[in-house]
């Protein structure tokens, strides 16, 4: 993956930049010296790294506008980084760029029960906002496997999603309002604790626009109250092809589970061998979890059952216990960790429609054998959003350019049955390159234009989303 | 009336415009301005429909109700339950797809289910320069790239012509019941409405007559489960009032007249929307000090019918949210400075000639 060469001119300016940030916030909030910005240098996509010129850790909008205003005077680019979990590269720097991490940002503003929000900073991370508010008998619903590390910036910049989003959807639903920091300092206030005011809605625009729009410093998130209780089924077939028939019909009978997940064979030999959850050895597994009241989980995992057992399963395991239910839960939220034990792998998130599952698994299996590379794949069924992990060696020469060619192969086969490139994860560095195979030209340029609405100098962390080819014009643009 | 009956003639339209025009559905949600009138009305038909994926896509022109009717023959339903404007704005034609989703129509369900622009995953439209562009797709997890999709939702033709759209569906539910409270004042509703939408019991809809002081909470889903919720949630309201259950039929009938606003429909007067927290409600009801008010959405939003003329938000000075008047010419709202430099740099970048500007 290929990114933009430091600026010579850029480079040249950065006793400057220092000093005017210095000038601008608390001395512990400028970072320079080589040692400390190599914890900037990469995020979750550790294969590619580059330390940046300087990092800054403001602790308010205030600070943040005062950085984004120095930055765009001497013409620097600013790169945001929530918690650096992107599995994307949203937030790799390059060397000529200034990394802003919101991770000191983390007060919480304001809770309402009768408005049903929370109003956050951005630092805060997934799980400690539920935290917040779960006492009382909240809950905030997106939920990314990385929960517990991962910020709300990034869930925003990202429009994150997680396993329960079939029913509660991802963070766009979720969000009420942000307090928004362009790249010239300009703080602006998007929704607020109402609902869909009229106007444009910037805050749909700015939801999943990677960082690239503005720096999120604020959040109105929405807050849900928790259901009585949640119990899975766990169901165990022989092929692939029945498992998502099975899904299929699980939907249209009108149930509507908080989660349906799918492991294959790989994943379950992985997960046992890691985890010891008890799974049987078949070729497909579905977790399909419903919630509500014991009668009400109980008249709904009925409902699934009798589905599930038309299709000649080769077991069927409901969770009669919170005890059941962790461990049928067990393997699955272990299958990451699982797999990083077999060897290094490339996680990918194309989704798919539900009817294309089968056909999708075959040609990952092909693809498998040609590239000789491991797949498993443990995903969101009841949306598509598919997760194949491919195995590769980091330290053989050669083995990570083929994962990635492999990677890419599986992302246009998606794009080719009507699904996407990115779910959930976002197209950051990993999947800019691929986005000619999602959209013509004028697609690109329409979400480009927006772009350039907010932040016509390209400064706010350019080199991604898009191919560097298609945006080198609008980068290179001088004051 | 120009009415395309293809993507491509309506590009080319939009192409050869030389003068703004005047964009519609079935012209039944507003009263459209000046400019030559053109209607996607000759763009109809789903294009796809998976009920195991819960996905539908239909081309902008279709009728709300052909839409409806699809989904209903397979369980399914819209889950943003969309307002039908034509009883409350007194307007005739028939509703189209395109139409609910360029003015972002959301009915009560909103509160649980998400607001129309929560639904579409997917557009294709026309822009300012006669240009065909798609963003999202047909599947309802999709962060590739930057979501013109929300921005389409509710942009009423400013951005470009709606052409076909893209909806995550969900099944309908198996049946429903509605408790309802009497003689509650707006305080003391939309305690029990935030105590109801607080309860973990799903309630799909919250909403209060004022000068009826009739209140009510919908409950949705499998028989036994909407029984058992009705019971435990009927406990918790019993705090605020004496609560009566109705029935699914009875039910749908309240929901219905709900979602279109009945109750101030035929007025004679101006009907605004104001969209505020529900614990702002009651300010906005004491500012206008009239009593012909709906609130929805647990009191989130506030529908409002003043006197012919009144400019609703120099009364709401100082009570945080939008005011907007739903009856008569289009209102556009001011917005503050910041957020009125974005929106009106990305209408230059979508419509540089103003032709959508009507």
């Amino acid at each position: 993956m290929e990114m933009p060469k430091a600026d010579p001119f850029r480079l040249a300016r950065k006793d400057t930049l220092v000093r005017r940030l210095r000038e601008a916030l608390p001395a512990d909030a400028v970072i320079d010296a080589p040692a400390e910005l190599k914890a900037y240098e990469c995020d979750a996509l550790t294969a590619y790294r580059c330390p940046p010129l300087v990092a800054v850790l403001p602790r308010s909008t205030r600070e943040v506008s005062a950085v984004a205003r120095i930055c765009h005077d001497l013409e620097i680019p600013l790169i945001p980084r929530g918690a650096g979990t992107s599995l994307a590269g949203g937030s790799l720097p390059t060397g000529d760029a200034v990394i802003l991490g919101v991770a000191r940002m983390t007060e919480t503003l304001e809770v309402s029960h009768v408005d049903r929000i929370i109003r956050v900073q951005t630092g805060r991370t997934n799980l400690s906002v539920t935290g917040e508010v779960e006492g009382d008998g909240w809950f905030y619903a997106p939920d990314p496997s990385s929960q517990l590390a991962c910020a709300i910036a990034g869930n925003i910049a990202m429009n994150s999603g997680g396993a329960h989003c079939l029913k509660y959807g991802v963070t766009t639903n979720n969000l009420l309002g942000v307090t928004l920091v362009r790249m010239d300092g300009t703080v602006v206030e998007i929704g607020g604790a109402h609902m869909d005011a009229p106007g444009l809605d910037l805050l749909g625009l700015v939801c999943g626009s990677e960082g690239q729009l503005g720096i999120v410093t604020e959040a109105t998130l929405r807050i849900l109250p928790k259901p009585e209780g949640a119990r899975p089924v766990l169901i165990a077939y022989d092929d692939n092809e029945t498992a998502g028939q099975c899904v299929s019909d699980i939907i249209k009978a009108g149930i509507l589970p908080v989660a349906i997940e799918f492991m294959d064979r790989p994943v379950i030999r992985a997960t046992e061998d890691f985890a010891h959850a008890g799974y049987p050895d078949v070729e497909a597994l579905l977790i399909v979890e419903v919630e509500g009241s014991e009668a009400e989980i109980d008249e709904q995992l009925t409902a699934i059952e009798a589905i599930a057992r038309r299709h000649d399963p080769v077991e069927v395991r409901r969770s009669n216990s919170a005890e059941e239910s962790a461990a049928i839960w067990l393997g699955r939220k272990s299958a990451f960790g699982a797999m990083g034990q077999i060897n290094d792998y490339m996680c990918l998130d194309g989704t798919i429609p539900v009817s294309e599952l089968p056909r999708v698994l075959k040609g990952i299996r092909e693809l498998s054998k040609e590239y000789g590379l491991d797949v498993g794949n443990v995903f969101h069924a009841g949306d598509g959003n598919m997760h194949p992990l491919i195995l590769f060696d980091a330290n053989k020469p050669g083995d990570l350019e083929k994962c990635e060619a492999m990677g890419a192969d599986i992302l246009r086969l998606c794009v080719e049955v009507g699904g996407c490139l990115t779910g959930e994860h976002g197209v950051g560095i990993e999947k800019r390159d691929l986005m000619h195979h999602q959209f013509d030209p004028v697609d690109l340029e329409a979400q480009m234009r927006v772009k350039d609405v907010f932040d016509p100098r390209w400064l706010l962390n350019p080199a991604k989303v898009f191919p560097l080819d298609v945006t080198e014009a609008r980068r290179s643009v001088r004051a | 009336m120009l009415t395309p009956t293809t993507e491509a003639e309506l590009a080319e339209i939009v192409r050869g415009a030389n003068a703004p025009l005047s964009l519609r559905g079935g012209g039944t949600r507003h009263v459209p301005g000046a400019g030559e009138p053109l209607t996607t009305a000759g763009l109809t038909g789903i294009t796809l429909y998976e009920p195991g994926a819960l996905t539908l896509v239909a081309r902008a022109g279709t009728p709300v109700e052909v839409v409806e009717n699809a989904l209903r023959a397979e369980g399914q339903r819209l889950p943003f339950e969309p307002m039908d404007h034509r009883t409350l704005l007194g307007t005739d034609g028939t509703p189209t797809i395109g139409g609910a989703v360029a003015m972002n129509v959301s009915g009560p369900r909103r509160v649980q289910a998400g607001a129309c622009r929560d639904s579409l995953i997917g557009v294709r439209f026309v822009d300012g320069s006669g240009e065909v562009i798609k963003n999202g797709g047909r599947v309802m997890k999709n962060v590739t790239g930057y979501d013109l999709v929300k921005l389409m939702a509710g942009s009423r033709g400013s951005l470009g012509v709606l052409t076909e759209v893209a909806f995550k569906v969900l099944p309908a539910a198996a049946t429903q019941a509605t408790l309802r409270l009497d003689g509650l004042d707006p305080t003391d509703a939309v305690a029990a409405m935030s105590a109801a939408l607080g309860s973990p019991f799903d309630v799909t809809g919250a909403a209060h007559d004022v000068a009826g002081r009739t209140t009510w909470i919908r409950l949705e889903g499998l028989e036994g489960s909407v029984d058992y919720r009705a019971g435990e949630l009927g406990g918790v309201l019993s705090r605020h009032g004496d609560v009566a259950r109705l029935d699914a039929g009875e039910s749908a009938m309240i929901w219905s007249a709900v979602r279109d606003v009945r109750v101030l429909a035929g007025s004679g007067r101006d009907v605004w929307r104001v969209h505020c927290r529900p614990s702002h409600a009651v300010r906005v009801l004491d500012a206008v000090g009239l009593d012909a008010a709906l609130m929805d959405w647990g009191g989130g939003l506030v529908w409002l019918a003043v006197p012919a003329g009144t400019d609703l938000r120099a009364w709401l000075d100082g009570v945080p949210g939008y005011a907007t008047r739903v009856t008569g010419a289009l209102d556009v709202v001011p917005e503050v400075a910041a957020v009125a430099a974005l929106t009106d740099g990305i209408r230059a970048k979508f419509d540089p000639r103003g032709v959508f500007a009507a």
